[in-house]
């Protein structure tokens, strides 16, 4: 019965992601805006359960562990820029551009 | 309106607002913590939609574990003291608004539509399917069983990811 709600606030949710990733220049706040957006999708999930069966808490288990494991490789990566650039804001990374 | 649904609603309202002000804050300390709120509202949420053992596994896996891991890396890069702002000026507000929108729009037409009602369970099976095995056997027998090797596969890409994670976060291996 609360369908049609909990796909809205998903949409929401995942657009507010968009957003955040669009909007800041910060490699962990994006991060957590890409966080944002996983979690919009495990509520679609979880919503879509309560009619289509036990699949859907069995994919948000797969997601969490899918979100784990990113976090943990991002995070890596993002300290490894940091010991050499000394900056995590997207703009001042720029050994790509010509 | 039951309560369930008020208690829904409320904590949708929750989870809005915190993850507005958690792409809006420009402390990375303030919007790890804006997120903390958003992913504990939406455990809530997860209960009141019939789903309490994701909902319990949302606070343990990404609550606890996850967000320790953004704010620990936060403080180790000593990011938490605020400094010049890191959004984007009016140009790319502006676009990063249009965008958001856009892709709002389109995910807005799935609770209209919802699933066929040839494939749609009865209401209330996922609650009756709980009564009758518990919170944790309903979400654990399909993942033993049908969803075997999905899972066996996923403690291999955690594993990949510990050792990724080593080589690339050590100086010297």
């Amino acid at each position: 019965m609360l369908l049609g709600p909990a796909l809205t606030v998903s949409a929401i949710l995942f657009a507010l992601g968009v957003a955040g990733v669009l909007v800041r220049r910060n490699a962990i706040v994006i991060f957590m805006c890409v966080e944002l957006m996983l979690n919009a999708v495990n509520l679609t999930f979880i919503a879509l359960a309560q009619q289509l069966g036990v699949a859907g808490h069995v994919f948000v288990f797969f997601v969490m562990a899918v979100a784990a494991a990113e976090a943990a490789v991002g995070l890596a990566i993002i300290l490894a820029i940091y010991r050499h650039q000394e900056t995590v804001n997207l703009q001042d990374i720029h050994l790509l551009k010509g | 309106m039951t309560p369930t649904v008020v208690l829904f609603y409320a904590f949708a309202a929750i989870a809005l607002l915190s993850a507005a002000l958690c792409i809006s804050r420009k402390s990375p300390l303030a919007s790890a913590l804006w997120l903390v709120v958003t992913l504990f509202a939406l455990s809530a949420i997860y209960v009141t939609l019939d789903a309490q053992f994701i909902g319990v596994l949302q606070v343990l896996v990404y609550a606890g574990a996850i967000m320790v891991l953004f704010l620990f890396v936060i403080m180790l890069l000593n990011l938490g003291r605020g400094g010049p702002t890191d959004i984007k000026g009016p140009v790319g507000l502006g676009i990063a608004a249009l965008l958001a929108g856009l892709m709002y729009a389109q995910l807005r037409t799935l609770p209209g539509a919802g699933p066929p009602a040839l494939i749609r369970l009865p209401e209330g099976t996922m609650a009756a399917l709980q009564e009758q095995q518990g919170m944790v056997q309903t979400v654990a027998r399909p993942l033993f069983s049908d969803y075997l090797i999905p899972f066996e596969i996923t403690s291999i890409l955690l594993l990949a990811a510990v050792v990724g994670a080593v080589v690339l976060a050590k100086r010297k291996l």
